[in-house]
């Protein structure tokens, strides 16, 4: 077997397993603080990409345009929350589902209605070079991407572990009637955890686009696909999982794209075959916690 | 002026009404207890006072309408309300439970002040300090619960059968400690209470409840003597 191209491929999975993880993060957030799965995460995503490069074609370098739609969809992810997931609060959560569907097509046809149907071209904001190191091709993007990853973790680790609001937002994930006893605002941190996904959709679809052709009202929705399998594979309620998820989803992906070409579109279904199996096993994920209690 | 004023209080699930005009009165410092069957509106009565259930009629916290408020601005005003069950965050450790307990609180060195003084108090919570609270047993979660609820220093402390679930030993322990802290820091108590007969005993007054109606009231001595809540409650 050919070292250098195992590696060079198991690089290409961690890259578009970034995506993946940032995306299954946001989805994660949400279902730790609500319980909901969020189907319009994608769409979300798609949105502030859209806006992303709706701010470049006026001229704002990459970077900056990112940084503006990282801050908008915190705000426009809490609005959300506020408007259309909030009276539906003591609804069944089949109830919630469908307005998360809801808010999918919603999404998806209001950004083309805005934006235009044409695809639109969205510059990378990490530097084309390549590198050779020891005959294995290592691109700037892929460094940057899983740079851009542990700074997102190291910051949600933060904010999680070493904050009061993060502190509010996991006793909400745990026991909301009891934060309400406490004076702490379980609205507001809803919101809040919903602006944070919103916001980690932005960066992942701002950064997802330039590595495929070009972003059209379609570009989430395959990584949606993924990125819930990652939030499967890793436990739904777990950072970590998530990241993992991810990571080896992305890898499986690559791997199999490369090793098994002759059977076409296989690459679609072994990572799911690869979830399965470990849900067969451990069926709250490779993170995720059964939960203990006494009572 | 009582600490709390609860008058012709109601309150319904849906078309099904749970309480009729219930009322009753706490006074600072004292500890009064609430007496009933299952399903005799007890925790109801507790859950319309932080405001969990909607309700009709008057309440007052030291004189200030409690009425139609959130819970969350309820327990802003100092009512401490400890759920049946306690309602501890069982995936946080021990210690993150307590500091949420002072979410409200700015003074930083107030707060690590107190979290040291319950920690004293409950000397089991301080050796569990990093553990997850679901682990622990049910009694020193209920210890854990009463000792968040402290950290927010309330003027009212609701307590949702703190008993419930726990052993005779553990509950004398528990109702002793609830004594002290009311003769220390002087937090009213109303308590809902399966366990009639330790209740009477903790309590300066009782109220018995039945299908959501008042049906007698007075000192709790005066109500551990009465034979027909002997018979009713205390099963003798």
């Amino acid at each position: 077997m050919d070292v250098d191209l195992f590696i060079s491929q198991l690089l290409n999975g961690l890259s578009s397993g970034v995506i993946y993880a940032s995306l299954a993060l946001a989805l994660v957030l949400i279902f730790r603080t609500t319980g909901i799965l969020n189907f319009a995460q994608g769409e979300m995503a798609l949105f502030s990409t859209y806006f992303t490069w709706w701010l470049t074609d006026l001229g704002l370098p990459v970077a900056l345009a990112i940084a503006i739609s990282v801050v908008a969809s915190f705000v426009g992810g809490a609005f959300v929350e506020r408007v259309i997931i909030r009276p539906f609060e003591k609804s069944s959560p089949l109830v919630i589902v469908i307005a998360t569907l809801g808010l999918f097509l919603a999404l998806n046809s209001l950004a083309q209605v805005i934006f235009g149907t044409d695809a639109k071209q969205l510059a990378s904001v990490f530097p084309h070079t390549v590198w050779t190191v020891g005959g294995v091709r290592v691109s700037s993007q892929t460094v940057g991407l899983l740079g851009m990853l542990s700074v997102e973790c190291l910051l949600l680790w933060l904010l999680f572990q070493r904050t009061r609001v993060g502190l509010a937002l996991r006793a909400v994930a745990s026991n909301p009637e009891s934060c309400r006893l406490l004076g702490i605002r379980v609205g507001a941190m809803l919101m809040f955890g919903w602006g944070l996904a919103a916001a980690l959709g932005a960066v992942a679809g701002a950064v997802v686009v330039p590595t495929t052709e070009a972003l059209t009202a379609a570009s989430m929705q395959g990584v949606l696909v993924f990125a819930f399998a990652a939030a499967a594979l890793g436990g739904f309620d777990s950072p970590l999982g998530a990241v993992v998820g991810g990571l080896v989803v992305g890898v499986a992906r690559a791997l199999t794209i490369q090793y098994l070409a002759p059977l076409d579109n296989i690459e679609l279904v072994m990572p799911f075959a690869i979830i399965l199996g470990v849900l067969l096993v451990r069926p709250s994920g490779l993170f995720g916690t059964a939960r203990v209690e006494r009572v | 002026m009582s600490l709390l004023e609860v008058a012709d209080l109601s309150a319904s699930y849906g078309a099904v009404r749970v309480l009729h005009d219930v009322t009753l009165e706490v006074d600072e410092r004292e500890i009064v207890v609430v007496l009933g069957a299952n399903g005799a509106g007890k925790t109801t009565t507790l859950r319309a006072i932080s405001g969990l259930v909607t309700a009709h009629g008057t309440l007052r916290l030291a004189g200030e309408s409690l009425l139609g408020h959130h819970p969350e601005n309820i327990a802003r005003r100092g009512v401490s309300h400890v759920p049946q069950g306690h309602g501890t965050f069982a995936e946080l450790t021990v210690d993150e439970n307590l500091r949420l307990g002072a979410y409200r609180r700015r003074q930083r060195d107030a707060v690590a002040a107190d979290l040291e003084r319950w920690y004293t108090t409950f000397p089991r919570l301080a050796s569990r300090r990093g553990q997850q609270a679901g682990t622990m047993s049910g009694g020193e979660q209920q210890m854990l619960a009463i000792a968040r609820a402290l950290m927010s220093r309330p003027r009212l402390l609701l307590l949702d059968e703190p008993s419930l679930g726990l052993a005779p030993i553990v509950t004398r322990e528990l109702f002793d400690t609830l004594r002290q802290l009311n003769e220390e820091l002087g937090v009213g108590m109303l308590l809902v209470e399966q366990n009639a007969a330790l209740a009477l005993q903790l309590a300066q007054r009782a109220y018995v409840l039945e299908a959501g109606v008042v049906v007698a009231s007075g000192p709790a001595d005066d109500l551990a003597d009465d034979q027909e809540i002997r018979r009713a409650y205390l099963g003798i």
